[in-house]
């Protein structure tokens, strides 16, 4: 099967056009019970998060962090697949997964935290503000297993499909094109099936694994391997927030239900670099991302609101929001300090450890011989 | 006192038990250990008694049983992994240590990660290829790991039950020429922490240090040793990170010797790390360098050789005889 002859949900067209694809007939009853509130809220997540992404690219240029992963041209994907999620849900990130954590109650400076090199990790998961969400995963696929041993545990517990919807969980994990390739993705469809744990596999697919292209992962849809696990799956146009909400919402609930794993291949494209230390003139053209740009998923959401009578005040109240959230970031950002140098050995078990407690002791010492004491 | 004599591998099976008794979120998950009960027999019959629920038989995928077993930890279980051969653990080893060894920390504490993760290693039952080896060294440089070896079944009932009930992920090291024969076994209170070092044979002229089959050879050589006049004391090192160096430390001061033997390749290994401490922290006690007995620096080798390879009485007594020589 090609990519051309392979059913995709869309509802939006790239103009913005209401114009379901003949795959989308099942999911619009999902989308017709959307809000004007609602659909209001996807636009002003997506404006939110592209105007706190660039703010981040701008802080790693002006060297306040190590390193920003863009996640410019996949806000539909993610806000559609996060607003699907249940609050009960646990959502396992990879590391360019800024509008669903941020969704999700995660607020985006600890994303900072990992980046400006303060931290492993940013947030407690454990904390209820921070919507189940658990940390980045920077080596590329281990946390679809995590993700597919939690499906476990909550099936052994009982803790899903028992057919109330407000209170059986499921498990969202998200990955990418090049991830798709990693083995831990087949172990975790392989173990996510074999328990029929309520798990969602939300891969984007934004075309490029750093310079690869997804040709080179892949040479038939990726939406395509599921149905070697027996997951059903289903390709959504990844730059219609509307498909990406309505498909994650209705997999995640047949997830929960007890029908097992799910999977969704979101086609998209990464407007950006890889990371602030890509370089895309290497290995891409610019007719391409050209392309791409007319799809654009702010502006196709942004017509369908016009067109759907959506004021002027709406669009600049949006803007200022998201203006205000970029630079309040900005500003919490250059405040972040290291931890002391004592804070390496403070969790590395979580019970005590002599070589810990031997090697702080005398880092200590070793700090307090130098004139004036600590370094 | 209640004491039981049963072989290694039984002790384990009853250690494992009774933490499945004690803890219901205590899980057991890999490869053929439910219905068969394992390659070796250590989880027999626990399916049958605790259910498939609580004793999986896992997909054939190492990386997959360590990668779920963290999911199922942060869903609040206890898992227990069974690798079935040393050399099997690779496809595991990203899970374990880019993973299980940093969750705790990359979480900043607020996660812990009960998880053990059970391998038979070493050599000695004559086995193909990747069915022998000694990984010990892989796992004791990794932060984040605890790892430890029992050498007898006592040890063996009691150390998976402290494993089991950490709050950070354990490598369980079982020496699996060890599973076969019997020894007694205290069923009602533990003599050890988890992360204690033992003399088990007290002697004045060299200390013999090991952890694991070794342990066996090591008794075996200061038999020997004695019968030509030289006394030997033996400490079974049984944790292996974080090492307890009190024993060892106050049997070499008063020897002045020590020789330590591993059946894993010697270079870069846990016999170097204990080595250097000790020479580091007992030097002016030291009558003579301290002295190693390890594999040779070379893939295990086919079973017929394995003899070749394979520290045994001899050539522990060979390092003896170098070490009295200074």
């Amino acid at each position: 099967m090609t990519s051309t002859d392979t059913p995709l949900v869309r509802v939006l067209e790239a103009d913005g056009t209401f114009a379901p694809s003949p795959a989308s007939e099942r999911y619009l009853p999902l989308i017709d019970a959307l809000t004007d509130a609602e659909l209001e809220q996807f636009y002003r997540d997506m404006v939110a998060i592209r105007a706190i992404d660039t703010q981040a690219t701008n802080l790693q240029r002006q060297g306040q962090l190590a390193l920003w992963p863009p996640s410019r041209g996949q806000e539909a994907a993610q806000v559609g697949s996060a607003h699907a999620a249940r609050r009960q849900d646990t959502i396992f990130p990879s590391y360019r997964e800024h509008a669903v954590t941020r969704i999700r109650g995660v607020d985006p400076v600890d994303i900072i935290k990992l980046m400006r090199g303060v931290s492993h990790g940013g947030w407690d998961p454990t904390d209820p503000k921070n919507g189940n969400t658990r940390l980045y995963t920077l080596v590329l696929a281990s946390q679809t297993l995590h993700a597919a041993g939690f499906g476990m545990g909550l099936t052994f517990d009982g803790r899903t499909g028992t057919g109330d919807p407000e209170r059986d969980e499921a498990v969202v994990v998200y990955y990418g094109d090049g991830a798709s390739s990693q083995g831990d993705v087949h172990e975790a469809m392989v173990f996510a099936a074999s328990y029929g744990a309520p798990v969602l596999f939300f891969l984007q697919n934004n075309h490029w694994a750093i310079s690869v292209p997804v040709s080179t992962q892949s040479k038939v849809p990726l939406v395509g391997r599921g149905a070697g696990y027996g997951i059903p799956s289903v390709r959504v146009d990844g730059n219609d927030v509307l498909a990406s909400y309505a498909v994650s919402r209705m997999l995640l609930d047949e997830a929960r239900a007890g029908g097992g794993p799910r999977a969704i291949e979101a086609v998209t494209y990464r407007m950006g670099a890889h990371t602030t230390s890509d370089d895309p003139t290497k290995y891409r053209g610019s007719d391409e991302e050209q392309s791409w740009a007319q799809r654009d998923p702010i502006a196709r959401m942004r017509a369908y609101l016009l067109s759907r009578g959506a004021s002027e005040e709406f669009f600049t109240a949006a803007d200022a929001e998201a203006a205000a959230a970029a630079e309040d970031l900005r500003a919490r950002t250059v405040e972040l300090s290291a931890p002391g140098p004592a804070a390496i050995f403070d969790h590395v078990y979580s019970e005590p450890h002599p070589l810990m407690a031997e090697q702080k002791a005398w880092l200590a010492d070793y700090e307090a011989s130098f004139e004036g004491g600590a370094l | 006192m209640s004491i039981e004599t049963m072989p290694f591998s039984k002790a384990l099976n009853a250690g494992l038990r009774k933490a499945m008794e004690d803890d219901s979120r205590v899980l057991l998950m890999g490869e053929d250990i439910g219905r068969l009960g394992g390659v070796f027999r250590v989880t027999e019959g626990l399916q049958k008694d605790f259910g498939t629920r609580r004793v999986l038989d896992t997909p054939l995928a190492e990386s997959g049983i360590v990668g779920s077993a963290i999911g199922l930890a942060m869903a609040g279980f206890r898992p227990v992994c069974e690798i079935q051969f040393d050399g099997f653990v690779w496809p595991a080893f990203d899970q374990i240590t880019s993973q299980l060894a940093k969750v705790t920390n990359r979480h900043a504490g607020a996660l812990s990660m009960p998880v053990v993760i059970r391998i038979p290693y070493g050599g000695h039952i004559g086995a193909v290829e990747h069915h022998q080896e000694s990984p010990e060294a892989y796992f004791t440089h990794t932060p984040g790991l605890r790892v430890v070896s029992p050498s007898t079944p006592n040890d063996a009932y009691w150390m998976i039950q402290e494993a089991i009930s950490s709050n950070d992920p354990v490598i369980f090291m079982e020496p699996k020429s060890r599973y076969w024969p019997k020894g007694e076994v205290e069923l009602e209170a533990s003599a050890l922490p988890l992360h204690a070092s033992r003399i088990v044979r007290r002697g004045t002229d060299v200390t013999l240090v090991g952890h694991g089959a070794m342990v066996t050879t090591l008794l075996q050589a200061a038999a020997l040793a004695e019968s030509e006049g030289t006394s030997c004391e033996v400490v079974d090192v049984r944790s292996l990170s974080p090492v307890d160096y009190g024993p060892i430390l106050d049997s070499v001061r008063s020897t002045g010797r020590m020789v330590y033997a591993q059946e894993a390749q010697g270079f870069t290994s846990l016999g170097s790390e204990i080595a250097a401490t000790v020479m580091e922290r007992a030097f002016y006690a030291l009558e003579a360098p301290v002295l190693r007995v390890s594999g040779f620096d070379t893939p295990f080798p086919p079973a017929k050789l394995e003899g070749v390879y394979l520290p045994d009485a001899d050539r522990i007594l060979e390092a003896v005889d170098r070490s009295l020589a200074y």
